[in-house]
């Protein structure tokens, strides 16, 4: 076989706590709550005229709310490295798309050749 | 000579019998299981990112176009749409909770929860996008773009790319929120089995994940679609 | 440790544990879906090699004197579908990734077995789409359905086409999902990462990139059915919307897309090039983290498929630096390659001519990438042979020598049959020599001006095509001599034994077929993936 001596098998199942916690129901209706109330505040700060800025604060309130669900009713909050990582990852990625893509956009004339 | 673990024997004969034959023991597949559900969620970030990319690009372009076309949304259709779906991530939140605790009974209440606040949710859609087919808003053949007026939208030219995304972006969103409905229908069936006990309620927690997923693309679609210069500002 | 032997070869291993048809359709065993996967792609590979013949032949003479230009669009664009989409993306991850990370790792099978089942289905049901496309008369847009001309105007079978490709990316989606999983949680006992194979980790970058970039095609080729179909404009002009906005979506997946079909091969390559030297790879920590290196990377380029499309200079300029600086790590690996080699006991068998041939024509194709990421140089070079020529360098000159050596590499544990290895050498040399013959003209060709996907062509060009015709034949007959010895040793080979080349990976320590389970008894693990002791240990068994 492969080798003769056992070692523990702390490299298979390290990280199996995470999803044994259950979350308390407060937390929940605290969450529910908060997002109730941000998706009336964005729909009425909507309505107010922030110039440029309006799109900025309703993204930055979906951010808001979309982390809440994250984190708590996905349970981010409280799972492990591993899983968090991955969340990271498909947001870093998301944003690498739109940005990188964006800097085509946004610079489309700028160095004076036609039609780029 | 081999060292994996034993597993301990389990007090719910559900969990061992649940355990495929692969895995080690019940805590490894239940976190391969829900990586891998998580794997599948960055799958779905970046098919819906696509679309949003289109969204972003366009509206750079055309934002005066895309002002005019979202004042043609109901915003107040839209808010309450929107906690509507909130509420059904809570009970859906709920449902997971309670199959933690072996609560039989809310399990299903709440699962039964859910799939009627999606379903209100889908047939809210399903007006408005009737609502929008009347008024010649879908693009095509008859598409014209007018606001309550009756005077044609502002840069009526570009006004089809943002309902091409609204509806494309929606309809996709919509269209996930169904697939989700019919899975809830088999966890329902499923739990009047008795299939999920504290030891093993993995596929009710993985939808649960999924779930909250489509919640949270809604929570973007919604500013988006329904908030571009509701001040007027822009007119 | 190697084993120095085995008791006596068990009589039932997964190939025989169960018979009959249906036992081999409903299988939840990896191994099997690979053999699965393996009959597809081989299938899809030979009616993609198909087109190319029909390609070839209309290019030996200059007048377009075979076929109409728009029949000859069709060729192009099957053969492009078929050979990137049903070939080169799914075949090493499908085969070798599925029948070997379960064994190199320890482990029973791979995280999500009926899941992988799905995904053979997938791919078949996606590959159906495109064979019936084909035989309603095909596509003619290019394998990259750029638009307006996918949307608007082309006459070929543009819709199913590309729900054919969604369904078969979504295979790729699964079988990344599940590599990933099984990568991070069914190690064998005291396997930590960095005593993993290097085919692993090249598995795990490419499985990066499936998941993260193969939905963005999938949404791409959704709004581009809806265009069509629905005529709800998403990159319509008349409405101001942006083809060129379909590119960078395009090309967002397609350009990872084409470290999802090297990677794999580099870490075939890397397993070849340690075992037939007798010495641990050179730099394993850096070919390990180049791989992820590649994956992350390659993310961040594609831009430079756009430099003459409409893009922005500055955002081209930006692309261009960036592209090469992703080849950094890939050259990386070739120096890592060779230093493996130097010193080592090569010795020159089947699968070690495969890979060290693809350290020559990748490198070739790598460098000639570098020309094209160059703004000026691309704009005189962009969608004329040389473009062709370098990605025909790296993908077939690259991945299908990496395929064909981890096929034979691995042939014997895979069906317990060792081929003959007179026929399979000579065949690897027929191949290189075919190749060359086919795709060095192509470069030459290019850089005089002449265009891709034209049917015919300025008579002054005759000579170098009808070298790359020549050789393309040549080519063709160094493909079909493996599917016939390797075929024949199935029935009439010797058997191999467990470990014939004196390998030190996991996936020799078990039988040649491996039983079903892989492994009488888990593994652990105690020391590094590739041990080689002076006294070397060869043709074990």
């Amino acid at each position: 076989m492969a080798s003769h001596v056992a070692e523990t098998d702390s490299t298979k199942h390290s990280h199996s706590g995470g999803e044994h916690h259950i979350v308390p129901k407060r937390v929940y209706f605290a969450v529910f709550f908060a997002l109730i109330v941000l998706t009336w505040v964005t729909t009425f700060v909507s309505r107010v005229d922030l110039g440029r800025w309006n799109i900025f604060v309703a993204l930055a309130i979906a951010i808001f709310k979309a982390s809440l669900v994250v984190l708590f009713f996905m349970h981010i909050w409280y799972s492990t490295r591993l899983t968090k990582m991955i969340v990271c990852c498909s947001v870093f990625w998301l944003i690498l798309m739109l940005f990188i893509t964006m800097t085509d956009i946004w610079t489309r004339g700028w160095m004076g050749v036609p039609g780029r | 000579m081999a060292s994996h673990t034993i597993t301990p024997p389990s007090a719910a004969p559900h969990a061992d019998e649940a355990l495929q034959h692969h895995f080690e023991s019940p805590e490894q597949q239940k976190d391969a299981s829900t990586i891998g559900m998580w794997v599948f969620l960055v799958t779905e970030v970046m098919f819906f990112g696509g679309m949003f990319l289109a969204y972003f690009v366009y509206r750079q372009w055309y934002p005066a176009a895309f002002a005019s076309a979202s004042n043609n949304t109901s915003l107040w259709i839209g808010a309450t749409n929107t906690t509507v779906l909130i509420c059904s991530s809570l009970t859906m939140a709920m449902a997971v909770h309670f199959a933690s605790l072996g609560k039989q009974k809310l399990i299903i209440v709440f699962l039964l929860l859910t799939l009627m606040l999606g379903g209100t949710f889908l047939g809210v859609k399903a007006y408005e996008y009737h609502d929008k087919w009347v008024r010649h808003e879908v693009p095509g053949h008859n598409f014209d773009c007018r606001d309550e007026a009756g005077k044609p939208c502002v840069d009526a030219g570009h006004t089809p790319l943002f309902f091409a995304l609204y509806f494309g972006m929606t309809g996709l969103h919509a269209t996930h929120m169904i697939v989700g409905a019919v899975i809830i229908l088999v966890l329902i069936r499923n739990a009047r089995k008795g299939l999920y006990t504290p030891a093993w309620y993995t596929p009710v927690e993985l939808f649960g994940l999924y779930w909250h997923f489509v919640d949270i693309v809604w929570i973007f679609l919604f500013p988006l679609f329904y908030l571009i210069d509701r001040s007027g500002a822009l007119k | 440790m190697i084993t120095a032997t085995l008791p006596e070869k068990p009589k039932k291993n997964y190939i025989n544990a169960t018979e009959g048809l249906k036992s081999w359709l409903l299988t939840y065993d990896h191994k099997r879906i690979a053999i699965l996967y393996l009959l597809g792609v081989t299938f899809f590979f030979f009616l993609g090699g198909l087109f190319a013949v029909l390609i070839r032949l209309e290019l030996a003479t200059p007048a377009g004197d075979l076929v109409d230009s728009n029949t000859y669009n069709k060729f192009f664009t099957m053969h492009g579908i078929i050979m990137v989409f049903l070939f080169l993306i799914p075949s090493i991850p499908a085969v070798m990734g599925n029948f070997l990370i379960p064994l190199m790792i320890g482990a029973k099978d791979v995280a999500f077995p009926r899941l992988n089942l799905l995904s053979w289905y997938i791919y078949m049901i996606g590959g159906c789409f495109v064979l019936t496309v084909l035989f309603f008369g095909g596509v003619d847009t290019g394998w990259t359905f750029y638009t307006p001309f996918s949307t608007s105007y082309s006459n070929g079978y543009v819709i199913a086409s590309g729900m054919g490709i969604f369904i078969a990316g979504f295979s790729s989606i699964l079988t990344g999902l599940n590599f990933i999983v099984t990568i991070h949680r069914m190690r064998a006992p005291g396997l930590t990462w960095f005593r993993l194979p290097l085919f692993i980790w090249a598995h795990y970058a490419t499985s990066m990139i499936q998941v993260l970039g193969t939905p963005v095609i999938a949404v791409t080729l959704l709004l581009l059915v809806l265009e069509r179909g629905l005529h709800i404009g998403f990159f319509d002009p008349a409405y101001g919307g942006d083809p060129v906005l379909f590119q960078h979506m395009f090309w967002f997946y397609s350009h990872p897309a084409v470290y999802i079909m090297i990677l794999p091969s580099m870490g075939v390559v890397t397993e070849i090039i340690t075992t037939f030297s007798s010495k641990k790879p050179f730099g394993y920590t850096f070919i390990a983290f180049s791989s992820v290196a590649i994956a992350v990377f390659g993310f961040i380029v594609w831009g430079h498929h756009l430099f003459v499309s409409g893009q922005s200079v500055y955002a081209g300029m930006v692309f261009s630096i960036l592209s090469y600086v992703v080849a950094i790590p890939s050259a990386i690996k070739v120096f890592n390659w060779t230093a493996t080699m130097y010193k080592g006991a090569v010795r020159l068998t089947t699968p070690m001519l495969y890979a060290m041939g693809f350290i020559g024509l990748f490198t070739i194709g790598g460098l000639t990438g570098l020309f094209l990421a160059s703004l000026g140089m691309d704009v005189h070079l962009t969608d004329t042979y040389f473009v062709i020529a370098h990605f025909h360098y790296v993908m077939v000159g690259g991945a299908i020598m990496g395929f064909l050596g981890g096929i034979h590499y691995w042939w014997p544990k895979i069906f317990g049959k060792m081929y003959n290895e007179t026929w399979s050498k000579l065949s690897a040399v027929i191949v290189f020599i075919g190749f060359n013959l086919t795709f060095f003209p192509q470069f030459l060709l290019g850089y005089m001006g002449m265009p891709r996907r034209y049917h015919a062509y300025p008579p002054e060009f005759q000579v170098l095509n009808v070298l790359s015709s020549a050789g393309a034949s040549i080519l063709g007959v160094g493909y079909l001599l493996p599917f016939c010895y390797l075929l024949w040793s199935l029935k009439y080979g010797p058997d191999a034994p467990p470990n014939p080349w004196g390998a030190t990976t996991l996936e020799w320590q078990t039988a040649s077929p491996p039983p079903t389970e892989n492994f009488p008894v888990t593994p652990v693990v105690t020391q590094e993936a590739y041990t080689y002791t002076t006294e070397e240990v060869v043709h074990v068994g």
